[in-house]
């Protein structure tokens, strides 16, 4: 019997020939990140544990994501400990206000996730390096610090579900829209436990970053992990990256899936999912003129460079809406870079966005873009629960880039359409 | 045996209204505990009793991996929380930090209010208002393990050869 990449990944990273869906297994991480909060509090747990060191400084990263640039005293101090742990453990793969960005980004960015490698993240978007062709999933901070400690972590294998998309993109169609026709088709809980895997036709078509758009979203449908076969487009992403070797596996012709997805995605309109949950997914057109007090384009889902591009092609030259904020949050400083490089930053200035350095910030409802009492925001971000980004009466709907862009023009949702795109 | 009264809430309980995003930079569960729950119902913190008990729809603790939802629920002192199915993060959560969690479908028919009692160890639930009883469905032999060894700390200290 055949297996899945996932499963062929988890067999060898714990010394195994194979392993079945619901086994339990102790299997050694080849990268285990950790943000500022899941650090800070792993750092705690280690010292309960009894650890004096991480158990190869080499195979552990460390992003500042979610509170940097400090934005209160607390976080000031939370981050003074996390800085001051980094030097005594050793760790170099450090990335610090200046380096920083958003840690799901950052990874596959920096060369640091690579095909065929079991990561473990402290936060749930770990499961975006499935992108590149790993196993990768999210933990609290005190399996961080068990991870940390040990270099191992215990799994339960994940059963596998097959979604193939076939057709053709339609304009200002991206990964997210796929995601969320997903998440809307199975619900918060449709993929509870298993790992999804990403295949088909149209995915062989999208870039990376709407393949890491995706996986980023296996977590709201409840996914393990989610995971993309590496393709052509996936070595070319990792050949000019990578420092260390990599392994690319398949999934086997009669690997067994739990369950099997198809979607036509030719003639699919941009997907959004409306107040409180990722799975309340519809058509633009169906919240089209939901008049919105702001726009959100950030996180880990949708603040890549090709999600600027985009943003930038419908807002050059034009203007927010009088009545609607626009702030826009590049996902690392490499992005920010290359965008300040490429003229999408005064594009976004000129459009009379508040453009601000990499953080998940209003993405968790943490800083930089918090909404009031019964403030209805369109965000390209990845959850939309009560409170989450912000007052528990304020609503967010989600979408793509191009859609975020069209509605800060027109102060309401609207497809890229209405604007002339 | 864990004692308590019963609050009922429904399927797809998020960690974002557990615990919401403003209080993560606060690393003290003592501090965050009366926040636990806010937002669903704002005045849950003031409701709640230390030892009262849980029992929720499918999918409880989807979303964030933010521990603080369950470390919160845990220094408030709620008993134990009940559901049909856990998100995969928060379960790995509560197992890790000794919150007490039980997979149950049928318990969907305690009431709230209802003095319920559990018997972690046998996965006993009885509902001492109705007289009615459940039995959870045990945990994998793995993480019975881990629970009786007291969760990922002691475990952790047990394979670095500190305890």
């Amino acid at each position: 019997m055949g297996l899945t990449i996932t499963e062929k990944i988890l067999a060898s990273h714990a010394g195994k020939a194979a392993v079945e869906p619901g086994e339990f297994i102790i299997a050694r991480p080849d990268m285990v990140m950790g943000n500022d909060l899941s650090t800070a509090g792993a750092i705690g747990v280690l010292k309960q544990m009894g650890a004096t060191k991480v158990f190869d400084p080499e195979k552990v990263v460390i992003v500042f994501d979610h509170l940097v640039p400090a934005k209160d005293i607390q976080a000031a101090d939370l981050l003074k400990g996390v800085r001051q742990w980094v030097r005594e453990q050793g760790i170099a793969l450090f990335y610090d206000e200046g380096r920083h960005g958003i840690a799901h980004i950052i990874l596959p960015e920096q060369g640091l996730a690579l095909p065929g490698d079991l990561i473990i993240g402290g936060d749930s978007h770990s499961c975006t390096y499935g992108a590149v062709g790993a196993f990768s999933t999210g933990v609290g901070h005190t399996d961080l610090a068990g991870v940390l400690a040990l270099g191992e972590i215990w799994l339960k294998v994940p059963a596998s579900i097959k979604f193939t998309y076939h057709g053709t993109l339609g304009p200002w169609i991206m990964g997210k829209d796929l995601i969320l026709a997903t998440i809307g088709k199975i619900g918060i809980d449709g993929a509870l436990y298993q790992a999804m895997e990403f295949r088909g036709p149209a995915l062989a078509t999208l870039g990376m970053s709407e393949r890491l758009t995706m996986c980023n979203m296996a977590i709201e449908a409840g996914g393990k992990s989610g995971i993309i076969v590496p393709d052509g487009m996936t070595l070319a992403y990792v050949k000019e990256r990578a420092r260390r070797p990599w392994t690319v596996y398949q999934s086997d012709p009669d690997a067994r899936y739990v369950a099997e997805y198809d979607f036509e995605i030719t003639g699919m309109r941009p997907q959004v999912a409306k107040p409180f949950s990722p799975d309340n997914v519809v058509s633009v057109d169906e919240v089209a003129g939901t008049p919105l007090d702001q726009v959100f384009i950030g996180s880990c889902t949708n603040a890549k460079l090709e999600d600027l591009r985009i943003a930038a092609r419908i807002l050059r030259g034009k203007k927010a809406h009088a009545g609607t904020r626009l702030i826009v949050i590049p996902a690392s400083t490499w992005i920010w870079n290359q965008a300040l490089k490429e003229g999408l930053l005064e594009i976004f200035a000129e459009a009379g966005a508040a453009v601000s350095t990499p953080t998940c910030g209003a993405c968790f409802g943490g800083h930089m873009g918090i909404l009031g009492a019964g403030e209805v925001c369109l965000s390209t971000s990845n959850r939309n629960f009560v409170g989450r980004m912000g007052h528990p009466t304020a609503q967010s709907y989600l979408a793509n880039p191009a859609v975020a862009a069209a509605s800060a023009i027109k102060g309401c949702i609207a497809a890229p359409e209405e604007v002339g795109a | 045996m864990i004692r308590g009264r019963a609050w009922k809430f429904g399927d797809d309980v998020n960690t974002d209204v557990i615990m919401p995003g403003k209080y993560l930079a606060m690393r003290n569960p003592e501090l965050i505990a009366p926040y636990i729950m806010e937002g669903i119902d704002p005045d849950f913190g003031k409701k709640a009793r230390p030892g009262d008990i849980i029992v929720a729809g499918k999918n409880f603790g989807c979303g964030s991996s933010r521990e603080t939802a369950p470390g919160g629920l845990k220094a408030f002192g709620i008993g134990a929380v009940i559901a049909p199915t856990f998100a995969r993060i928060f379960l790995r959560n509560a197992v890790n930090i000794g919150l007490p969690v039980l997979e149950c479908p049928a318990a969907a028919g305690i009431r709230e209010g209802d003095l319920v009692a559990v018997d972690v160890a046998s996965g006993r639930i009885t509902d001492e208002t109705t007289g009615a009883i459940y039995h959870a469905a045990p945990f994998p032999p793995f993480l019975q393990e881990l629970i009786a060894a007291g969760g990922l700390v002691n475990y952790a200290r047990k394979r670095l050869g500190l305890a």
